[in-house]
C-alpha cells in the first residue's frame, strides 16, 4: 500500500489484512513496554490544516509507537495562511527528506492532491466532507472487536451524511466487510444523489431503530441550522437523536457508536452516552492499532514478525 | 503591401468555393479573390481552407490586475494562433467602463486580433446602479455584460432590459445584453456541477437548475420588455430547451456554449485537478448530449470561449479554493474540429485516438448525428458570433473584394499535440493537456495584416 487516501482504494481484502494487522498491533499495546521498532529512522509528518488534536494525537502516539520520528506541522503557524499555494507547502515539507505525511484538510481532494506533489507515502487524515479512511477503519474494528465480523450486520449511520467524511468512508468501509447501511436523515442533509451508494434511506429513526446491530451517530453542526437544513437542536434532537426513549428500543446487544467530539443532549441524550452498549471510547481506543497498522503498511520495509514480534 | 493566401478553398457564409485571396495591408481590404493571383507576399495555403476569421464572444482578459495571468496582448496572440480576428474582452472591474474601455482601446492597438470592450450592465457590477448604458453604447458598445453569475434582482434586469430597448431605437442598432445564468442563492458555494459525482467527492455542487431558474426568468422578461438577451456558456438540457422553445416563440435570444461543456462531463473532477473547474461547471454525459443537439438544431448560435487565464498558483490549491476557469482560445476550433468534424476510419472514435494521451479523459462520444461539417461549425465560431457581437460589417463577413480582410486559413489535416507549455498566453490552465488535436489554423489576417503566420504569431 503506497498510500491511503480513500476507503474506495482499498478492497476487501486490504480491508481484512489491516484489521488483522491492527489486531497484532493491538496484542503490542498490552505489553509493558508499547514501542515496536518497525519504523525506526522513519519520518513521519504530520500536516494537519485543519485542527483536529484528536487524530493528531492519536497518529502522533501510533508514529511514537513504532518508533518513526514524528514532526507536527500546523498549518495556522504556517506560510499557507499568507498565501503559499498547497502545493509549495508540500514541496517544502518533501525537500526535506519525510517518509510519510499525514494529511489533514478543511478541502475534500487535498490528500489526493498532495499525492501527486510528493514521493513520500500520504495518509488522509480527514478531507472536506470526503473521505476519513482511518475513522472507517477504527469503526470497522471496533464493531468486529464485539460481533467478531461484519458480515449481514445491519447498521444505520444517523445524521449529517452529507457533510461527513466519516459517513462517506464508513459507508464504503462497512459495506465492503459485508455489513448492510442504512442511512437516516432528513432529505436537507442527505447527499444531493446517492446514485451508486449501496445503501437503503430512512427519514425516520423510528422505523430502523429496533432491527439495527449498531446505530452510528454523526456530529451535527449547530451553524447548519442557519443554513436552513433543519429547524432546532429541540426538533433535532427530537427525530434524529438517541433519546433515553428510543435507545430502549434498541437490542439489547446493539452498539452505540458516534465518531466524536458528541454535543450530548442533542445525538445522544446523556444518559444514553453512558449506557453500556456505548462504545464511543472503544472507538477511540481502536484508533491506535489502526493507525500503527496503517502507517506500517505504508511505510514499513517488511513482515510484521521481522519488524515487531 | 498586398498579401495572397495562395492555393486554397474559400469557405463563408455563401458556400464554399476554390480561390486565392489577396488582401490590402493598407486599406485593410479584401483587394481580389480569383485563381492565380499574385501580391508583396504570398502565404502558402496549399490544403488550407480560408474562412472569415473567428470572433469570441466571451474572453476574459486578466489585464489590468492579474498580468501574471495575462495580458491583453499575450491574450490577442493566442486568439489569432486559434483562429480569431476579434474578440469580445468582459468587464473586469466595477466603475468607470468607459474609462476601462479607453485603457482597452490603448492596450489593443499593438493587439493581433480586434479587441472589442463589452459594457458594464451596472456600474459595480453588482446589479445595483444603472452603467451609463447610453454613453456606452454611443461609445460603439453593442454587448453589455455585468460578468459573473448574472443580474440577480430581478426589477433591475427589467430595467436594463427595457432601458436597452429603448436605446436601441434611438440609436438603430442591436444592444445586447449577455449573462452567465446562476442564481447566486441557490448555487452558493457549490464548485462543481451537483449530481453522483459531487456526492460522492464530497464537494458542494451547483445544481443545473440554478443556471435553468435565471435563464427562464431572463427568457420571461425579453418576452416582456423585447430586449435581447444573449445567454452566455449555457451548461444544461434544461437550458437548451427553454431557449430553443423561446426561440420558437420568435423573442430575441441567442445562445452560446464553450468547446468544454461540449465535451467533459462532471466525471472530469473525480481527480480533483482544479484545471477540470470551471463556471459554469462540466455537467453529465445527458447535459453534454442536450447541448449537441442545441447546435444541431440551431437553439445554440455560437461557440464561444469563455477563455478565462489563471496562473498555476491559482490553480494549485484545494480543489474548493482554486480558481475556476480555463483558457480555451488556442485549442478551441481544434478541439471542436477533432471532436465533431473530422472523418474518422470505420468504427474509430476519433476523441478516442485524440485524449489517448490526455490528461482529462471523461468526454462523451460523438454520435453520427452530433458530426458537423466544417462549414456548421466555422459558422458558429465566425459570422454567427460576429452578428452578436456587432461587429458583422467588419468580421465573418462573405470572402469578396471591398470586404474587410479578416480571415483564417486552416489546415484541416495538421495533427498536433497540446502541451500546456507551449501556450501561447502566460497561463496554462488548459483542459486539453495531452490532446491530439487534428486540423489547425495557418494563417490569421487581421485588416488585412498578417498576424499569424505558418502557426507563428507576428507582431
Ligand atoms: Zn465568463
Amino acid at each position: 500500500m503506497r498510500n491511503l487516501l480513500t476507503i474506495a482504494d482499498l478492497s476487501s481484502d486490504d480491508l481484512q489484512e489491516l484489521l488483522q494487522l491492527a489486531d497484532r498491533f493491538a496484542e503490542t499495546q498490552t505489553r509493558d513496554v508499547k514501542k515496536v521498532p518497525a519504523l525506526r529512522g522513519k519520518t513521519v509528518v504530520l500536516a494537519f490544516f485543519e485542527d483536529s488534536t484528536r487524530t493528531r494525537t492519536s497518529f502522533d502516539l501510533a508514529a511514537r509507537r513504532l518508533s518513526a520520528d514524528v514532526v507536527n506541522f500546523s498549518a495556522g503557524a504556517s506560510s499557507l495562511s499568507k498565501g503559499e499555494s498547497l502545493r509549495d507547502t508540500i514541496e517544502t515539507i518533501s525537500a526535506m527528506g519525510v517518509d510519510a505525511i499525514v494529511v489533514r484538510h478543511r478541502s475534500s481532494g487535498a490528500p489526493q492532491q498532495v499525492a501527486q506533489w510528493t514521493d513520500a507515502a500520504v495518509i488522509n487524515a480527514g478531507d472536506g466532507w470526503h473521505q476519513h479512511p482511518t475513522q472507517a477503519l477504527l469503526d470497522s474494528y471496533t464493531i468486529r472487536q464485539r460481533f467478531g465480523s461484519l458480515e449481514g450486520r445491519r447498521i444505520a449511520l444517523c445524521g449529517d451524511i452529507n457533510h461527513s467524511r466519516v459517513a462517506r468512508s464508513d459507508v464504503d468501509a462497512f459495506t465492503k466487510l459485508g455489513a448492510e447501511v442504512v442511512l437516516v436523515a432528513p432529505p436537507t442533509l442527505l447527499p444531493p444523489s446517492l446514485e451508486g451508494w449501496p445503501v437503503s434511506v430512512s427519514h425516520d429513526l423510528d422505523q430502523v431503530v429496533s432491527d439495527i446491530d449498531v446505530a452510528y451517530f454523526l456530529r451535527i453542526q449547530q451553524e447548519r441550522m442557519t443554513d436552513a437544513l433543519f429547524p432546532s437542536v429541540r426538533e433535532y434532537r427530537a427525530h434524529f437523536g438517541l433519546t433515553v426513549d428510543r435507545a430502549k428500543r434498541l437490542k439489547p446487544d446493539a452498539l452505540i457508536m458516534h465518531p466524536g467530539p458528541m454535543n450530548r443532549g442533542v445525538e445522544l441524550d446523556p444518559a444514553v452516552a453512558d449506557d453500556e452498549r456505548a462504545v464511543v471510547l472503544d472507538q477511540v481506543a481502536a484508533g491506535i492499532p489502526i493507525r500503527m497498522a496503517v502507517l506500517f503498511q505504508t511505510l514499513g520495509p517488511g513482515q510484521f514478525e521481522s519488524e515487531v514480534a | 503591401m498586398t498579401v495572397v493566401l495562395k492555393g486554397g478553398r474559400l469557405l463563408d457564409a455563401s458556400g464554399e468555393r476554390s480561390g486565392d485571396v489577396c488582401v490590402d495591408g493598407v486599406t485593410g481590404q479584401i483587394q481580389d479573390v480569383g485563381p492565380d493571383l499574385s501580391g508583396d507576399v504570398v502565404l502558402d495555403a496549399s490544403g488550407c481552407v480560408i474562412t472569415p476569421g473567428f470572433v469570441d464572444l466571451h474572453t476574459d482578459v486578466a489585464e489590468p490586475g492579474r498580468e501574471a495571468a495575462d495580458t491583453v496582448q499575450a491574450t490577442s496572440e493566442a486568439a489569432a494562433a486559434g483562429g480569431y480576428t476579434a474578440i469580445v474582452v468582459m468587464p473586469r472591474n466595477g466603475g468607470d467602463r468607459l474609462a476601462d474601455l479607453a485603457d482597452l482601446e490603448a492596450l489593443g492597438r499593438s493587439a493581433a486580433c480586434e479587441i472589442v470592450g463589452a459594457g458594464t450592465v451596472s456600474i459595480a457590477r453588482d446589479g445595483q446602479v444603472l452603467a451609463p448604458l447610453g454613453e456606452l453604447a454611443d461609445h460603439g458598445v453593442s454587448l453589455f455584460c455585468d460578468v459573473g453569475v448574472g443580474i440577480q434582482d430581478d426589477l433591475f434586469m427589467r430595467r436594463a432590459c427595457e432601458y436597452l430597448v429603448g436605446l436601441e431605437a434611438s440609436l438603430g442598432r442591436p444592444l445586447v445584453l449577455a449573462q452567465h445564468c446562476s442564481s447566486a442563492a441557490l448555487a452558493a458555494g457549490g464548485v462543481m456541477h451537483e449530481g453522483a459525482v459531487s456526492s460522492r467527492l464530497g464537494l458542494p455542487g451547483c445544481p443545473a437548475e440554478a443556471e435553468e431558474l435565471m435563464v427562464m426568468r431572463d427568457i420571461t422578461l425579453s418576452r416582456l420588455t423585447g430586449a435581447r438577451v444573449h445567454f452566455q456558456s449555457i451548461s444544461t438540457a434544461g437550458s437548451v430547451a427553454m431557449i430553443r422553445a423561446a426561440k420558437a416563440g420568435g423573442l430575441p435570444i441567442t445562445a452560446e456554449v464553450t468547446p468544454h461543456h461540449l465535451l467533459f462531463t462532471d466525471e472530469s473532477c473525480a481527480g480533483f485537478d482544479p484545471a477540470t473547474k470551471v463556471q459554469p461547471p462540466l455537467r453529465t454525459a445527458e447535459n453534454v448530449l442536450a447541448l449537441r443537439d442545441g447546435l444541431a438544431d440551431g437553439t445554440i448560435d455560437a461557440i464561444a470561449s469563455d477563455h478565462r487565464p489563471h496562473t498555476d498558483d491559482a490553480k494549485e490549491r484545494p480543489f474548493d479554493e482554486a480558481s475556476s476557469g480555463a483558457v480555451s482560445l488556442e485549442t478551441g476550433f481544434a478541439a471542436l474540429h477533432t471532436a465533431f468534424v473530422v472523418d474518422a476510419d470505420e468504427g474509430a472514435d476519433p476523441i478516442g485516438t485524440a485524449i489517448e494521451g490526455a490528461q482529462h479523459r471523461a468526454v462523451v462520444p460523438v454520435a453520427a448525428e452530433h458530426r458537423r461539417s466544417l462549414a456548421e461549425l466555422v459558422a458558429l465560431l465566425s459570422w454567427q458570433p460576429a452578428e452578436i457581437a456587432g461587429v458583422a460589417d467588419r468580421h465573418g463577413c462573405l470572402i469578396e473584394p471591398g470586404r474587410p480582410a479578416n480571415l483564417t486559413a486552416i489546415d484541416q489535416t495538421l495533427q498536433w499535440s497540446v502541451d500546456r507549455s507551449d501556450l501561447r498566453s502566460n497561463a496554462r490552465n488548459t483542459l486539453f493537456q495531452g490532446w491530439t488535436m487534428t486540423g489547425r489554423n495557418r494563417h490569421t489576417v487581421k485588416n488585412g495584416k498578417i498576424t499569424l503566420e505558418n502557426g507563428q504569431v507576428q507582431r
